[in-house]
Order: C-alpha cells, then sequence, then structure tokens
C-alpha cells in the first residue's frame, strides 16, 4: 500500500514535526488534497498528499518528529483517477538524496484557494451539518477553516474531562501556554469537541469579533506569526540555515558574474501600464525581473537544475526560488513554479499569494520543494548588487541589486538611465563563463523588451 | 479629513502590512519605508491599504508624496479639499 513520507521541505531540512492531520482513516483524498500540517525548523507547511485514494491508517501521532522519508500514513489507492507520478507503490528507502519533483498541481490551485477545502472539514461539516456553499471562509485565501464550520454551527459546548480540565491535545497546551491563550475559551474541533493544535492558532489569529463598519478599520492581512513549537525556530533556523550555507561553500567551487542592465524601458513600460490600473492590478519591477529570470532560465537549462552524483540533472521545469525574508529574522524560500509560462499579472498575484503566506507560515509543501534555480534580492535594502550563495544542489543563484540612476552612454551620449546589477553565483562543476554570461545577455535582452514579457 | 485623521490612516496602513508597527515618538519627516523595513510588494501594500482607508485614489505619481508620515497626511489632506472644492479629479 503506498506510504505518505515525511516530505522534504527544502535542502536543509532533516526532520520535521508532523504537528496536525487534516485527514483520519477512512477518509477519501484526492491528489493535492492538504492532508497534513508539518512544522519545519523554519515554519509551518501545509503538505499535499500524491495519491488518491482511502486513508487507511496514521502512522505518527501529532506532535512527533521524525526523519524525512519516515512513512506518516498508509493510502489505500482508490481507482478515481490513475495515479500520474510513478510513485505509488514505492517504498521511500532513505530519504531520497534526490528530492522528488512533486507533481505541479494543476493550475490555479497552488495560488487560488477560493473554494478550497480539505476532507477534514469536508467531513466536519457534513457531521454538524453545515452547508460549505454558504459559509464564507475566512483562512488564507477564503479558504473555509474548521473556525468558520463551528462558529457556523453555533458549537459552543465545551467537553470537560471527569477531572474539570478542558479536553485538549498536549501541542494544543502548549501552543495556547505559549501565546498566552486561556485553552478553556478556544473553540475544540476535534473528537467529543477536543481542543486541538489548530484550534489554538486559529484562535490566535482569528480576532475576536469581525472590525465594525463605521471605523473603517481593514480587517488585517497579516495575521500575527504562528507561534513556534518550541521556543527556538529562529535559532533551529539559523542552524539549518548555517550548515547548508556552510556546505554550500564546502562543496561548491563558486564563480562570479556581473552584468548592468538598462531598466529604462521595463521602467517606463510598467508604469505606463500602472497608470490605467487599479492599485490592485498594479505590477512592481520584482514581477518584470521574477519573470524575466525564469524565462531565462528556460532559454539557458544548463544553468537551470541541480548537481547530484557528480553530475548536473537539468530540471524538467524551471522553479524559480523566491529567498523571502521573515520579519521575525530568518529566510525561506518558496519556489514559484511555471513564472516562464504565466502572464505578468499573474506571477505578480502569485508573488504577492506566496510572500504573505511564507511570512504567516502557510506555506505548501509543493511550494517548499526543490526550486530548480533561486533569486535573491536585496534591492529594497538599498545595495547595489549581491553576490549570493548557491543553495545545494542548485547550480546557481541570481543576485539582483537595487534599481538606481547612474550615468550610462545612451546612443553615443551621456545619459542618465535607471540601471539594474544583476549578478549570477555558479557552480563551476556545472557551468563555464560563456554559459552564465549567455544567461545574464538573455536576462538583460528581456528585460528590454517588456511588453513580450 | 483632518490633518489627525489622515496621520491615522497613514499609521493604520502601515500596520496593516507591518503589524505592530510603533509610531510613538516617529519623526514626521522620517521615512517610513526605511524605518518599518518595508519592501517594495509591503509598499504596495501600504498603499493600497491608504487608498481603501482614505476613500482616495492614490497613483504611482502620487509615489513621491508617499515616503513619510507627514508627507503622506498632507497629500490627502490636500486631495480632499480639492475633492470638497468640486473639482474633478
Amino acid at each position: 500500500m503506498p506510504e505518505f513520507t515525511m516530505p522534504s521541505l527544502g535542502a536543509d531540512m532533516d526532520e520535521g514535526t508532523l504537528s496536525q492531520w487534516l485527514v483520519r482513516p477512512g477518509d477519501r483524498v484526492s491528489r493535492g488534497d492538504v492532508v497534513a500540517v508539518v512544522e519545519t525548523s523554519k515554519s509551518a507547511i501545509e503538505v499535499e498528499c500524491f495519491q488518491t485514494g482511502t486513508v487507511d491508517s496514521l502512522l505518527v501521532p501529532e506532535g512527533t518528529t521524525v526523519p524525512v522519508g519516515t512513512p506518516l500514513a498508509l493510502i489505500e489507492e482508490g481507482d478515481r483517477e490513475k495515479p500520474a507520478d510513478g510513485r505509488p507503490g514505492q517504498r521511500a528507502p532513505s530519504p531520497p538524496a534526490v528530492p522528488e519533483h512533486p507533481p505541479v498541481p494543476p493550475r490555479g490551485t497552488t495560488t487560488r484557494e477560493d473554494g478550497f477545502v480539505t476532507p477534514l472539514i469536508r467531513r466536519l461539516a457534513g457531521e454538524r451539518r453545515v452547508d460549505l456553499g454558504e459559509l464564507h471562509g475566512s483562512g488564507a485565501g477564503g479558504r473555509i477553516t474548521r473556525a468558520d464550520i463551528i462558529r457556523a454551527a453555533g458549537t459552543a459546548a465545551k467537553p470537560v474531562s471527569s477531572d474539570g480540565r478542558t479536553k485538549a491535545s498536549p501541542l494544543a497546551r502548549k501552543l495556547a501556554a505559549e501565546s498566552g491563550i486561556d485553552i478553556a475559551k478556544v473553540p475544540g474541533s476535534g473528537r467529543n469537541g477536543t481542543v486541538r493544535a489548530a484550534d489554538v492558532r486559529e484562535a490566535t489569529q482569528t480576532p475576536s469579533e469581525p472590525p465594525s463598519a463605521q471605523t473603517r478599520s481593514l480587517p488585517s492581512a497579516q495575521e500575527p506569526a504562528l507561534p513556534a513549537v518550541g521556543r527556538s525556530r529562529k535559532e533551529t533556523d539559523r542552524t539549518g540555515t548555517a550548515r547548508l550555507m556552510a556546505r554550500s561553500k564546502r562543496e561548491i567551487p563558486h564563480f562570479y558574474l556581473s552584468t548592468t542592465i538598462d531598466m529604462g524601458t521595463a521602467l517606463d513600460w510598467m508604469r505606463d501600464r500602472n497608470t490605467a490600473l487599479p492599485l490592485s492590478e498594479r505590477l512592481i519591477p520584482a514581477a518584470l525581473m521574477l519573470k524575466a529570470v525564469a524565462c531565462a532560465a528556460e532559454e539557458v537549462p544548463e544553468l537551470n537544475g541541480h548537481w547530484i552524483d557528480d553530475a548536473f540533472v537539468p530540471a524538467r521545469q524551471v522553479r524559480l526560488g523566491v529567498a523571502v525574508a521573515l520579519r521575525q529574522g530568518g529566510l525561506v524560500v518558496p519556489a514559484l513554479g511555471e513564472a516562464e509560462r504565466r502572464s505578468l499579472p499573474e506571477v505578480m498575484s502569485s508573488l504577492k499569494d506566496l510572500v504573505s503566506r511564507a511570512r504567516r507560515g502557510r506555506l505548501r509543501a509543493s511550494e517548499t520543494a526543490d526550486p530548480s534555480i533561486t533569486i535573491t534580492s536585496l534591492g529594497d535594502q538599498g545595495v547595489e548588487c549581491v553576490f549570493g550563495v548557491i543553495y545545494p544542489p542548485q547550480v546557481a543563484l541570481v543576485g539582483l541589486g537595487r534599481v538606481i540612476e547612474r550615468p550610462a552612454a545612451v546612443n553615443g551620449l551621456l545619459g542618465v538611465r535607471p540601471t539594474l546589477t544583476a549578478t549570477l553565483s555558479l557552480d563551476h562543476r556545472a557551468a563555464n563563463g560563456a554559459t552564465g554570461a549567455r544567461f545574464l545577455n538573455c536576462l538583460d535582452r528581456l528585460l528590454q523588451r517588456p511588453e513580450e514579457l | 479629513m483632518n490633518h489627525d485623521q489622515a496621520r491615522r490612516f497613514v499609521q493604520e496602513a502601515v500596520q496593516h502590512v507591518v503589524p505592530g508597527a510603533d509610531f510613538t515618538g516617529l519623526a514626521p519627516e522620517a521615512n517610513l519605508r526605511d524605518t518599518f523595513e518595508m519592501d517594495s510588494l509591503d509598499f504596495l501594500g501600504f498603499v493600497e491599504a491608504l487608498a481603501r482607508l482614505s476613500g482616495q485614489e492614490l497613483t504611482e505619481n502620487d509615489y513621491p508624496s508617499l515616503v513619510t508620515w507627514e508627507g503622506c497626511a498632507r497629500l490627502l489632506e490636500s486631495r480632499e479639499h480639492v475633492a470638497h472644492g468640486g473639482r474633478s479629479r
């Protein structure tokens, strides 16, 4: 029977904590359904399953930390659709050296969560006779959460165990204690109303009352960061990153290229376009740059992939790792899939969505899985250029500086132009200077024709 | 909208993208993006929030005025006066 295993959610992850199951034995699951929440040293990540079938058994209880590759559940495969990836039945041995490419869910599902309902929510709604169609989801992207169902069902009754204590899972108690919440006041969604970790998280995130209309206050889009499991997520994150970066510099013979790109045309084009559009549809230069980098990676596939067992393995598609700084410190690098094929507005909305969910600890597993090339942009911190450290096992990292007005030769005259310094850190085992030059020249060319991006 | 109201909108809009942003003792001419470490995506979110709160349209041409707390507040206030003067924007 196919196993659902602890996925690798980034090159620096060795183990993860299964913090919450979103399904139970007997539930029907479809490929792409979010079935569990895993805490890594960096953040909480929603993990999808890659099979369609019925959950047979859960092998690992909530709150357990296990190494990558450990079987977490057994899923009996149904016949609803043919498994499309070659995984079924295949046992995951030790943590795979090459993180597998999880199939990218059909376009739309990665970024738009409208109407997205997990099997558990479906079931909970059934149990409490709540019509999902009539619910307005308060979760990310309008997703229906447990709290919505509970609110709709008007369940307020709290089960109390015989000793007078509120029934709650150990992780829920711990989270409640850490965030200073009275567990007795949290609505429970577990069996018999037991308070589970997710309930506490929702309680810390959901404002207790809807904002009153007359004050015109905005519902906060940025929920407070999830309370870390354990105290030192930031510390463990640093160690994870430290290990990975040290390994990169130890193993990868880095070399660096740099070029200056005239951004005048691209920025003028963007400004003209933005003038005609409402704020919510406006682009920022970063969206143009991401798309251009993705297109360049497609044109120069020699840099888009991984160095595995002394050989370069090109990636099947471009998965752009975007380094996102978290407000509480630390860095996550979610991947933007197929940016080269999406329109600029799509790239822009994916970027907004990805960054805001990365900062709220609400990334999906498929979004953290092995980027094929990474971008770091320190432009907003005002520096001209950045030479980054490659994320193993990738072979290239693109560094984008700040767009600065500089004197430049334009048609034989001296002019002042907005310019961008783009750099490329390369693994010399996988690439030579000429390949890198081709990549940067391609990037330059693409940014001179923004209307074609 | 008076000046204080305008300043409150700016504060709320910043706090919308940077939860917990502390305005106590902030100089009116301090650069908001630098002070609260807003990247370009944050800044766009800030402008969106400010437009929604104030009910005013904000274009990219306004961005240079949206650097400081005071600058933002002055812009919102002046817009309001124009609107009340009956001229179309």
